[in-house]
């Protein structure tokens, strides 16, 4: 990276070349299952090359094995849903995750400690666990159904804030002090100083919650009570056969990797952002 | 300006009457070509009539669906309809007052309902000890036999006629391993096929107190001499490499239709599967049985799920209920269905409907479920009713593959599906005191 | 852990700290109460009779021989998952940031299979080891290595532990890349002018200053590992052959899921949320104080 090291780069392509086949060829295979049919997958073992069944396949997925897929939604309209649902999600935790963390790190209050346990202990008991209990108080409050009841519930938990604290608690005294010493307000230091230095945390944090919010199958399925407020992970599932009817699995492998290409793509384009927060701290 | 309003007010006030039509909430488990049939179904129905609408939901996998009805219930809001795999039969049933039974729904709207009506081996399932339905069969399957006729033709097997019973399954599977054949013997869903099925097959209790219809104190009794001599056969053949394991649920399926395996116990539901994949003449059969058996072959138990009516809805709404389960039990409903699904049809009247039509002659095999199913059933054979039976089930797996690893012997397998297995029932029991 | 320069004020904190609170409040407290409720009860599946029964579900769940034996399942899981990931990750993410060319592609495809559904993960390994269908369960096959996760308990262990691992790595990577990224260039520049090999610069300049990454990692992925990975053993194992990948979250999943057995599956999950607090408290005590900010 400093010294032009031809050893060391030969090295880091060699590693980075074998991680990326070891992590990526799952994916691979997924590819190649997508283009074959489903005969030609289940006779042991399966081609490594794609098949030339790439348009039937991926138009199956699209429209649907026959008239009147398994779910009325179209397809557009429930990628809609998953976009609106991964985006609040997104925004509103690292939004909420910032102030805390911002609050507990840089204030002395009263009950600090108890509020900042309070609030990691939501990693401890994951959604799947309190569902019920869940279902019931969005139902009370009549939020079922809506993008509210989708995504607030999800909203509650910790590890954002946990890793805003952890860059919080890094950033150097002295520029602290010195914003102190210029007389500027918390928040004006809040904006103007931390806020830009978060930058790379921001970022990663804006794919994974993203990825997540997107991915959601289990509270969406019970929060929704009309299947035109599902989002799209829901809907492949609908289109997958399971227990006694035959799996085809190369239109499962073509709908998932569909259901893939939106976070995919924000994965790249963050990767943009990468950079560019990389230029903008250096200072 | 106040005509206006008038106006609207009468418009408003005639349109809500004209959709007063009582909305049937169905929450069901079907995917891909089942999950049209299911949107088919409702659809006929809505359109036969303008009082009710049915209105099916996907709601996710037989557990998923049953979570979300669990917590919409406790939550004031179940469905009407909903749809439960047949191991929740108990759990839906010991709920006390979250089911209303389908026999007095259809009666309270005034049906004429007949039990005798409806295929003994699959209603009974549904039946409470009183005779009374408690919910409606709707996608039915049981356990059968597959075998590989290319396969057969290659050992030097008569493939016209496939083995009837266990010895010959061992005789053609080591045939078949002569000649060179890897896996001539798989087995899917294990607990269903060789313990819950076989047991009933063989008229031979799986569990005290008629398997569990006729009490929550019922026990296992999967320990009994034939049931281990039967687990023992399947552990001598897995040492000689006859019977290869090939994982839990219906996952062996695949290793049929790729033709690596010969033969199968499975659901009949895996016909489809099989007429689409298999690139090999095929063949279905009864399932094996011991000849030396007194009473074998009796008759197999169902799988599949059907159809609840849950509490605390208008009675409007149950009327709409009543009237959608009459219809889709019609002989032509049913024979349409079991048709396009491969699922059995649960009244006689349909059975000799779809033979009627000819059906079973052009698809051979299709109606050796079916066969397997019309007859007279025992107290043993009626059904399975027990309580965390999903946990049961995943005991049966655990303990079987350590038979099938030969880490244990079938005697103390079965023990401990028997130990573990009324632990479980214990629970149930006193989780669902009355 | 406290810095030492803070702002005064009395009500800016409250302001600040009050989003979150209510959600959570709300949407993680009011429900998980419920749901610890409910493993001091015994009830059927609709509620419909509820019992009070103090601690006898903990108490079966300690006398049960299985649930016990699956406590040394986990442990041997979790930290296989946890070592794994972060190492292997770290490992890539150090040599992905040292590379100029090309860097957009290796490290899009290295984030990439975190956008995968962790249902169609499992999936996709099924699909990779099935001793059937497997291309890879074939290959091995070719090179005399019998894989059968399906009889074999050590097979069963690899394969859950890999699919968990290949989940996690772009999830750890994309962290320590950014930690990596967030250096500054300067510090790195200072020491090699100095005439530290890249060796040295990494343990003396790196390391340490990607300690609260790493720490924050090592939280989440022993949280990962003993929380988040129902849906793999779900998808593959099953939590067999026999008992051999029956981790405590499977088995309470599973009974709260499949089996519908509410009460126990609470209680389950009490005595894992337990074990996760234990874990964490022990890490801020005793890991935290080895961490620089």
């Amino acid at each position: 990276m400093v010294e032009r090291n031809s050893f060391l780069t030969f090295l880091a392509h060699a590693i980075m070349i074998l991680g990326v086949a070891v992590v990526a060829f799952p994916l691979y295979l997924a590819f190649v299952a997508s283009t074959h049919t489903a005969q030609e997958i289940v006779q042991a073992p399966m081609p490594l090359l794609p098949g030339g069944h790439m348009w039937e396949t991926y138009s199956k997925a699209l429209i649907g094995g026959g008239a009147g897929a398994g779910s009325t939604a179209p397809v557009a309209h429930m990628m809609w849903v998953s976009l609106v649902t991964a985006l609040v999600i997104t925004f509103g935790k690292i939004t909420i995750s910032l102030m805390s963390a911002f609050a507990i790190v840089y204030f002395r209050f009263p009950f600090k400690g108890f509020f900042f346990w309070a609030i990691f202990i939501t990693l401890m008991l994951p959604v799947e666990v309190r569902i019920g209990p869940t279902y019931k108080v969005v139902a009370d409050l009549g939020m079922l159904n809506t993008y509210a009841g989708l995504t607030i519930p999800l909203i509650a938990s910790a590890t954002a804030t946990f890793l805003f604290r952890q860059f919080f608690m890094s950033v150097p005294d002295e520029l602290t002090e010195a914003a102190r010493m210029d007389g500027a307000s918390p928040m004006r230091f809040f904006i103007d100083i931390l806020l830009p230095l978060s930058k790379t945390s921001i970022a990663a944090l804006f794919v994974i919650q993203f990825i997540y919010g997107w991915n959601q199958y289990l509270w969406p399925l019970l929060a929704t009570t009309s299947e035109d407020m599902y989002p799209v992970v829901v809907g492949i599932k609908m289109m997958v056969a399971g227990g006694d009817s035959q799996n085809e699995w190369n239109v499962v492998m073509a709908t998932a990797l569909l259901a893939m290409l939106p976070p995919a793509a924000v994965v790249i384009l963050m990767q943009k952002w990468f950079v560019k927060g990389l230029v903008d701290t250096e200072k | 300006m106040k005509l206006k309003f008038v106006a609207l007010a009468l418009a408003s006030a005639l349109s809500v009457n004209a959709q007063a039509q009582t909305e049937i909430q169905w929450w069901h488990s079907m995917t891909a070509v089942n999950g049209e049939w299911v949107n088919d179904l409702a659809k006929e129905f809505n359109a036969k009539q303008k009082e009710y609408k049915i209105v099916p939901t996907f709601k996710g996998s037989y557990d998923e669906s049953m979570t979300a009805a669990i917590a919409a219930f406790r939550a004031g809001n179940a469905p009407n309809i909903l749809q439960v795999f047949e191991v929740g039969t108990a759990t839906m049933m010991a709920s006390k007052g979250a089911i209303v039974p389908v026999g007095k729904v259809m009666k309270d709207a005034g049906y004429k309902f007949d039990p005798k009506a409806y295929v003994s081996a699959v209603a009974g399932y549904y039946t409470a000890p009183s005779g009374e339905m408690l919910s409606f069969p709707f996608n039915s399957s049981t356990t059968i036999f597959y075998i590989n006729k290319d396969a057969f033709k290659a050992a030097g097997l008569d493939a016209s006629k496939p083995p009837a019973t266990w010895p010959e399954v061992t005789l053609a599977a080591a045939k078949l391993k002569a000649s060179g054949h890897k896996c001539p013997l798989t087995i899917a869903w294990q607990g269903w096929t060789q313990l819950e099925s076989f047991s009933a097959w063989h008229n031979v209790e799986f569990a005290t107190k008629s398997n569990g219809l006729a009490g929550l104190d019922a026990r296992l009794k999967v320990d009994s001499p034939l049931h281990e001599r039967h687990i023992e056969n399947l552990a001598n053949m897995a040492k000689q490499g006859l019977f290869v394991y090939k994982g839990r649920a219906n996952v062996p399926e695949a290793s049929f239709v790729s033709g690596e395996c010969a033969m199968i116990t499975t659901s009949a539901g895996f016909y489809g599967n099989v007429a689409k994949n298999a690139k090999f003449g095929y063949s279905l059969a009864t399932l094996p049985y011991y000849p030396d058996v007194e009473g074998a072959p009796q008759n197999t138990v169902i799988g599949g799920a059907s159809l609840w009516v849950m509490s605390g809805k208008k009675s409007a709404e149950y009327k709409g209920v009543a009237a959608f389960f009459d219809f889709i039990s019609s002989p032509e409903v049913q024979s349409a269905s079991h048709k396009r699904t491969g699922y059995l049809p649960i009244t006689t009247a349909a059975y000799q409907l779809t033979e009627k039509s000819g059906f079973y002659k052009e698809k051979p095999g299709t109606d050796i479920a079916v066969q397997q199913m019309i007859r007279k059933v025992t107290d043993k054979s009626r059904g399975i009713r027990l309580g965390n039976y999903v946990q049961i089930r995943q005991v049966e797996d655990e303990e079987l593959e350590q038979v099938w690893s030969g880490k244990k012997t079938p005697k103390e397998a079965l023990q401990a599906i028997v130990k573990r297995g009324n632990e479980h029932l214990e629970r149930f029991q006193k989780a669902n005191k009355s | 852990m406290e810095k030492r320069v803070q702002f005064r004020s009395t009500w800016l904190p409250w302001l600040l700290i009050a989003p979150q609170v209510i959600v959570i409040g709300v949407f993680f407290f009011w429900p998980a109460a419920q749901a610890v409720l409910q493993s001091f009860q015994v009830q059927d599946a609709f509620g419909m009779s509820t019992e009070w029964v103090g601690v006898q579900n903990f108490q079966e769940l300690f006398q049960n021989d299985s649930y016990l034996a699956s406590f040394k399942t986990t442990a041997q899981f979790s930290i296989l998952v946890a070592v794994l990931g972060i190492g292997l990750s770290l490992i890539l993410a150090i040599f992905a940031d040292r590379i100029l060319k090309g860097a957009v592609v290796y490290k899009t495809l290295l984030i990439v299979p975190y956008a995968v559904a962790p249902a169609v993960a499992g999936v996709l390994w099924i699909f990779m080891f099935s001793p059937s269908l497997g291309v890879v369960a074939y290959a091995l096959g070719h090179l005399g290595f019998e894989w059968n996760h399906l009889l074999n308990e050590g097979h069963g262990m690899t394969l859950i532990v890999m699919a968990a691992v290949w989940k996690q790595i772009s999830y750890n990577f994309l962290f320590f890349l950014a930690g990596l990224q967030s250096i500054p260039k300067s510090l790195i520049e200072a020491a090699a002018i100095d005439g530290a090999k890249a060796w040295r610069r990494f343990w003396t300049i790196q390391f340490p200053l990607l300690s609260p990454t790493t720490f924050f990692l090592l939280v989440i992925n022993m949280v990962y590992a003993f929380f988040d990975t129902f849906a793999i053993v779900d998808a593959t194992t099953h939590g067999g052959p026999g008992q051999a990948t029956s981790i405590l979250v499977y088995k309470a999943y599973y009974d709260g899921f499949k089996a519908m057995d509410l009460g126990g599956s609470a209680a389950q999950s009490v005595v894992l949320m337990t074990i996760v607090i234990a874990l964490t408290v022990i890490q801020f005590r005793f890991v935290e104080k080895k961490v620089n900010y």
